[in-house]
């Protein structure tokens, strides 16, 4: 016990919350001048209470934590305002007395578990220090108890895996480590800052589950950061808006879902993926857009769907195969082999959308990489447009199939400006001159929503979901037949994911695009996709029509893929079943794997499921 | 234990491939050793006296004979006897050896005592005054070359102040204090080059570190600053230093002749030297290979070290 610990423990008449904060304003420090990025905050967090605070990029909602934990680079940032946490206040403790509180009264889980460990500590290690740190035991004792929190996490076989490294973990897992960690000293709060957005879906539900047992047994209070309205519903009793540094909206969950008081919490609302919104659609239809102005959700004209049936297969794609061999370092001897695809078969057509879901590791993005030939295949044929795709010459295949990347900040050289980067294309072919190509760049700027004179300026300049766009408008000026969208929309805030996905329906509408939409997130997936494969481990597990996939999925993988979606209504919280604790199995299998025979069972027309036998028992 | 013994073995045969290229080269680099040994004072010379010469080198034997004696010598730790007074090579650098040894890792300590804390300073802060003071004492220290950087500490501490000998060499047994008290000047001069190298590695390489997620997890978890830095900075960070830091000792072992010459401390430089310009190719070839077992030894042991605090390398 430290002896800080000692002077806490004085029990608070049950009104007083565990923390409150008042007028809490942090400014950066930016070239000379200060800059508010959280003005006049204010909220309150009871024991065994949980509120949400959540925003889109730049809103200030994770500055704030890291802003009442002290853990902001003194010199750069300014911070006002009181914090109160059981009668201290948290804003005006040294760095010795804070230090007391972190870890121990009060932990933090971030969001990047990948990252948020020691890479060369054991996790055992890292669990113990939080408890050696605040408490006076030995190294022993501590290494019992870290044990016994590895129990609680629930990461199995906790004791030989005590002294295993973070890169031995799965993401999921190195999560739950950090919850170890911080929950290791018993904290009264628990601050989580998007704990769950870099985890797959059927692994989110079971780190949320996790929070709230864990939160349920200690009686802790617990303020959750998300930008994932679903995972509010989920988690949250009360919940605080944040836009630009101000809070717009402060109620309960229940209220703010069902009543929103301000337009920018509706924009917010509306603009959040629902699965189950499209049941009885039979074609994609664009999002509903928020018009700011009359505070009204302008839903979609309706429009012709753009499928034709008739028209020849753009994509026709059988037995795609591809796997990467793993060698010994010495005697380069191949000693297993990821089987990252295996006897993929699909089609696409004109104006049609196929989506690949799938959680990490399933082979979806290298599909994508083998069907535009990015990557030689293995085995396997690709026919584009009704030719062989090896034997397209690479400046005609630029003009068949094109590609959007997940990180728009990541795919757009920064030194090249965006009307360049976007004729860039035709440069390297030769098409056009300099002149057809700024008016090819001004005219697919105004096609993608911005302005043709932005054509002069270079990427920083732009926001994530305008880069996106610039990115889409590259893919398009070679006039493709068809759209390889990998995790297009992934990265972008709620409300540009709407917009982007929007555009591109546009665009199918005009141009009679074939897209190969792939994403990890169900509730697009089932916005804007004609038909759905589902892939895990490699293979396509189930393909169908949208309304066969997501009303009458039957492979146990497609079940619990859909069942692991966080709901956005809070009044449906409970009626998702509990997630048993499993991991993603690994596609890497011995050198003598040979892929048992598979059989696809048609379900009805057009919907196949792959017999798996006995693999899921 | 399998990366350790492949390691091991790698090293090996890169040693193999060293003593096969000091044998080639001084074989194919034009004009006969026993020709140019005897060709000292400008005349041709006689042909009985190199045919004498190259006999009891064992020149004229086959090219793979040599190479096999050649071999067979080095794994037994003979490296043959100098062409210029017969006395065994092995002898002498066995004997020279431990002193260029004794320098350099005295050099080594020393400017990871200097180059470590500084760099770990300067990088917490990194525009203040102590950074910019430190970056500029580094530049300087890297731009003076090290002979000068000897003859100045010479006549500050030599002459002026009187507190140190000039140079010279005094084995250690005969009288340890004087041993020591000549070997700080040498040993410092190198110091102040390499703790510069050393300074700014760990400098860049902990501002590297610093802003990574698991510092913040850390401090959230409320360790305390000192050991935030150096349990989970530092120990990050130190692995690009050891690299260059042992990359850099490696070559001090052929390079200290300049500091060996200054301070007249006889080491393994002063024999390659010696060797060179009296086309002695026993010692030269001997000199050489043993040099480049301690690089490669090296190498060996930073990537050992590597296993050991970067979980990540063994597998």
């Amino acid at each position: 016990m430290s002896r800080n610990r000692g002077n806490m423990t004085v029990t608070q008449p049950a009104e007083h919350p565990l923390l409150q904060v008042q007028g809490l304003t942090v400014g950066f420090r930016r070239g000379g001048q200060w800059n508010d990025v959280v003005r006049d905050m204010g909220f309150s967090v009871g024991g065994g209470e949980t509120l949400a605070i959540v925003g889109e990029s730049g809103s200030g909602k994770s500055v704030t934590s890291m802003a009442l934990m002290q853990l902001l680079p003194r010199d750069n940032a300014r911070i006002s305002g009181q914090a109160l946490f059981r009668g201290t206040d948290l804003l005006q403790l040294d760095e010795r007395q804070i230090e007391r509180i972190r870890g121990d009264r009060i932990s933090m889980i971030f969001q990047e578990p990948m990252t948020s460990l020691n890479p060369v500590m054991t996790i055992g290690a890292q669990i113990a220090e939080s408890i050696l740190t605040h408490r006076r035991v030995t190294r022993a004792e501590a290494r019992a108890e870290a044990l016994a929190m590895m129990d609680r996490v629930r990461i199995p076989s906790a004791r030989s895996r005590y002294d295993d490294f973070p890169h031995q973990f799965s993401g999921g897992m190195r999560q739950r480590v950090m919850i170890a960690a911080a929950l290791a000293c018993q904290p009264d709060l628990l601050i989580a800052d998007e704990p769950t957005t870099a985890l797959d879906v059927t692994i989110q539900a079971q780190v949320l589950d996790l929070i709230k047992e864990l939160q349920a047994e200690s009686g802790m209070g617990v303020i959750f950061i998300t930008h994932d309205m679903g995972v509010v519903a989920e988690v949250s009793d009360r919940t605080l808006v944040m836009y630009h540094g101000d809070v717009v909206e402060a109620g309960t969950t229940g209220q703010i879902f069902r009543q929103p008081a301000r337009t920018y919490t509706s924009a917010l609302l509306s603009a959040v993926p629902r699965l189950g919104s499209m049941t009885g659609n039979a074609a994609p239809l664009p999002y509903p857009v928020f018009d700011i102005d009359s505070g009204k959700l302008r839903e979609p004209a309706p429009r012709p769907d753009t499928l034709r049936e008739d028209a020849p297969c753009l994509l026709e794609v059988s037995d795609l195969s591809k796997r990467f061999t793993v060698q010994s370092k010495l005697l380069k001897r191949t000693i297993a082999r990821v089987h990252a695809v295996e006897g993929v078969s699909f089609t696409l057509r004109q104006g049609e959308t196929l989506s690949i879901v799938g959680e990490s590791g399933c082979g979806k993005s290298t599909t994508g990489k083998l069907i535009t030939g990015l990557h030689p295949r293995d085995e396997g044929r690709v026919l584009l447009a009704g030719r062989e795709l090896g034997d397209i010459p690479a400046a005609e295949r630029a003009h068949d199939i094109q590609m959007i990347f997940q990180d728009p900040y990541a795919s757009l050289n920064p030194r090249l400006r965006v009307g360049e980067a976007i004729t860039e294309p035709l440069r390297i072919h030769g098409k056009a001159s300099d002149a057809e190509r700024r008016e090819i760049a001004a005219s697919l700027l105004t096609r993608v929503g911005l302005l043709p004179d932005m054509a002069g300026r270079y990427p920083h300049e732009f926001s994530g979901g305008q880069r996106q766009r610039i990115c889409v408008a590259r893919a398009l000026v070679m006039k493709p037949k068809v759209i390889v969208a990998d995790e297009a929309v992934s990265a972008l805030d709620v409300t540009m994911k709407t917009q982007v996905v929007n555009l591109m329906m546009d665009l199918q509408q005009d141009m009679g695009l074939g897209f190969v939409f792939i994403s990890h997130d169900m509730a697009v997936v089932e916005r804007i996709s004609h038909r759905i494969a589902v892939m895990y481990l490699g293979e396509i597990v189930e393909i169908g029509p949208r309304a066969a996939i997501f009303g009458n999925p039957r492979h146990p993988y497609t079940q619990r893929l859909l069942g692991a979606v966080p709901v956005p209504d809070p009044a449906r919280r409970h009626q998702r079943g509990a997630v048993a604790v499993t991991e993603l199995r690994s596609p890497v299998r011995p050198p003598d794997y040979c892929r048992p025979d598979r059989r696809y069972l048609e379900i009805s027309d057009g919907h196949f499921v792959l017999d798996t036998g006995e693999d899921w028992q | 234990m399998g990366w350790f013994v492949r390691r091991v073995i790698q090293s090996l045969f890169m040693l193999w491939v060293v003593v096969s290229l000091v044998f080639l080269s001084i074989h194919f680099v034009p004009g006969d050793p026993a020709e140019l040994l005897l060709s000292q004072d400008g005349g041709a010379p006689d042909p009985l006296m190199v045919e004498m010469l190259r006999e009891q080198l064992g020149l004229n034997r086959p090219l793979v004979e040599q190479y096999a004696h050649n071999v067979a010598g080095i794994m037994r730790g003979d490296l043959g006897t100098s062409m210029v007074d017969g006395s065994s090579v092995s002898a002498e650098v066995m004997r020279r050896l431990p002193r260029t040894l004794e320098l350099i890792a005295a050099a080594g300590i020393l400017s990871l005592l200097i180059g470590i804390p500084a760099g770990v300073l300067s990088a917490l802060r990194p525009r203040g005054r102590f950074s910019r003071g430190a970056a500029l004492a580094a530049g300087t220290a890297q731009s003076v070359p090290v002979f000068v950087l000897g003859t100045l500490l010479v006549i500050l501490f030599a002459q002026v102040l009187g507190w140190l000998p000039a140079g010279g060499f005094t084995p250690f047994s005969r009288d340890p204090g004087k041993h020591l008290q000549l070997l700080i000047l040498p040993a410092a001069t190198i110091a102040i080059g390499l703790s510069a190298i050393v300074f700014r590695i760990t400098r860049a390489s902990m501002l590297d570190v610093l802003p990574l997620d698991f510092i913040r997890t850390a401090r959230a978890k409320g360790v305390p600053a000192r050991r935030v830095v150096i349990r989970h900075a530092l120990r990050n960070a130190l692995m690009p230093v050891i690299t260059v830091f042992a990359l850099q000792l490696g070559g001090l072992l052929a390079g200290t002749v300049l500091v060996e010459t200054v301070f007249n401390w006889p080491g393994l430089s002063g024999m390659l030297v010696a060797g060179v310009n009296a086309r002695d190719y026993p010692v030269v070839t001997g000199v050489l290979v043993v040099v480049s077992a301690f690089y490669i030894g090296l190498n060996l042991l930073v990537d050992i070290i590597y296993g050991i605090t970067d979980p990540r390398v063994r597998k």
